[in-house]
């Protein structure tokens, strides 16, 4: 949205020294084509649900939802979000957490064409768990997922059917997305591990 | 995403332990639980391997088959101990009562007791989470939870509330913990009794005392009646109930007079006719249903806030 560059170190509170990989021009071509690819790969989108996952996968999901309703034209797809936290495998290796906001479209998952979307994908465990809370809120035809940055690192079976930007990284670096609704401005920063293995994402 | 500093203690024995922010959690989470009951399929896996034991001195239907049905829908294994028919009526002791349930590796007890504080001295006893379902004429905190969820999911707010709490509030354990917790939450309660049903320190409360129930409802947002509690009267507390009826009955004529989106609580289970007229109970501004299906959600939230992040020793061996 803003003009302003990032400068080449930005300070955004916790990255003192991280370095951008994706401006925010960079962040809206991806999410442009990611939209095309789903539309492509589906064939139109008639049957599609695009579903965020807390935090900053909603606001994706909502901009990959509006960026298709301008390609296909009106209708509107649905849009929603899925609350993965209890259905982390992590919980109990940590204190408890927040509840985020589940948001299921009103006519449902069953049938549909479900494109989960996150902002990164990391060890897919949050993605597991997103998969574990479809299947109790419905009997999807298929499932999709649509993640900003792959960066690597898999423990799990998982990956994406669309990738805004793989970007290598080593276990010892941490993946800022900055998002215009969350963090006042759109980025994806590379720096250095700032937070234990499991804060970061 | 944590918020360490709002996490609930290891025990929910009092509404008082209970801070603004913690409560808060409490109620939000139950809000995101609530849209379980929607779904097709209702159940979380979160407590997948969790016991909960629900260890009930008195009798209850609706606390006790809240509490199972909230730690079932989290996927916890959920055994019911009632004092009848268990060694309890063999004269086995809380404590050895407490000890046998940790032996079977309780995660978390709820517990029903008709002395005062019995939940608190279960908590010294075993390491599992204590839930507090109502102890004596002390407290009953998940109630005030779910009464406060029902008024802000009727209200959209608690701050400011005027609350009015009326009848036995001597015996009433829900009393209490409301007046705690709403206080805490920063409504303005006023409780309302004979000067006979009202308890010793009643002006140490952090809320109004007032013996006219007439007064206090056209300024009232929530009325919230307390059943006349005959099983714990062993004296006369008031001369007739005809008489109770007519000075702290809530019947529709006094309904009339309240202001125009006010709701009408009770707890349950009602006595119609003594403390509730069943045209009250019944009419649009009752809440006394939507209080049972709240139960359920609020009581999966503080199930879930106790019992879903790292298990006991984890925590302890860190902080």
């Amino acid at each position: 949205m803003t003009s302003t560059h990032p400068p080449a170190r930005p300070v955004t509170g916790d990255p003192s020294v991280a370095r951008p990989v994706l401006d925010a021009a960079d962040v809206g071509r991806a999410l442009t084509r990611i939209a095309h690819e789903i539309v492509e790969r589906n064939h139109g989108a008639a049957d599609v649900v695009v579903l965020g996952i807390p935090t900053r996968g909603v606001s994706l999901a909502r901009r990959v939802g509006a960026r298709i309703d301008a390609i296909e034209g009106a209708g509107g797809v649905p849009v929603g979000s899925v609350d993965v936290t209890m259905y982390r495998d992590d919980l109990r290796l940590r204190g408890v957490r927040a509840l985020e906001e589940t948001d299921i479209p009103p006519d449902g998952i069953d049938g549909k064409v479900v494109v989960l979307v996150d902002d990164v994908l990391f060890s897919g465990r949050t993605v597991r768990a997103a998969l574990d809370a479809l299947s109790d809120l419905g009997r999807p035809r298929a499932v999709q997922l649509a993640v900003l940055v792959d960066r690597g690192h898999r423990e799990l079976p998982i990956r994406a059917d669309y990738v805004g930007k793989n970007i290598p990284t080593s276990l010892t670096e941490t993946v800022h997305v900055l998002l215009e609704e969350t963090d006042g401005r759109d980025a994806v920063l590379l720096g250095p591990a700032d937070l234990p293995r499991g804060e970061t994402r | 995403m944590t918020h360490p500093q709002t996490a609930l203690a290891r025990h929910l024995l009092s509404a008082a332990d209970l801070s603004r922010d913690a409560a808060l959690l409490v109620l939000d989470t139950a809000e995101e639980l609530a849209r379980v009951a929607d779904r097709p399929i209702k159940k979380l896996p979160t407590l997948r391997g969790r016991t909960v034991v629900n260890l009930f001195f008195e009798d209850s239907t609706r606390t006790r088959t809240s509490f199972e049905v909230a730690a079932k829908r989290l996927s916890a294994d959920v055994i019911n101990f009632s004092a009848k028919g268990s060694s309890v009526s063999k004269g086995e002791s809380l404590k050895d009562t407490a000890l046998t349930l940790e032996a079977m590796g309780a995660d978390a007890v709820v517990c029903r007791h008709g002395a005062s504080g019995a939940p608190h001295r279960l908590a010294n006893w075993i390491r599992g989470s204590v839930v507090n379902a109502g102890d004596g004429t002390h407290e009953h905190p998940t109630q005030a939870l779910l009464d406060a969820y029902t008024m802000r999911s009727r209200l959209g707010r608690i701050e400011e509330l005027r609350v009015a709490i009326v009848g036995d509030v001597l015996h009433s354990r829900v009393a209490r913990s409301n007046v705690l917790l709403l206080s805490t939450l920063g409504a303005e309660v006023t409780v309302i009794a004979p000067p006979t049903l009202l308890p010793v320190g009643v002006e140490h409360w952090p809320c109004a005392v007032s013996y006219d129930l007439d007064a206090v409802l056209p300024k009232s947002d929530v009325v919230m009646m307390l059943r006349v509690q005959r099983e714990r009267m062993y004296g006369g507390f008031f001369p007739t109930t005809r008489e109770y009826s007519r000075r702290y009955g809530l019947d529709a004529r006094r309904m009339a007079t309240l202001p125009d989106d006010a709701i009408v609580m009770h707890p349950g289970p009602m006595n119609r006719g003594v403390e509730i007229a069943a045209e009250v109970a019944d009419s649009v501004r009752s809440t006394i249903v939507e209080q049972v299906a709240n139960g359920v959600s609020v009581r999966m939230a503080v199930l879930y806030l106790l019992l879903g992040g790292a298990l006991l020793e984890t925590v302890e061996a860190v902080a």
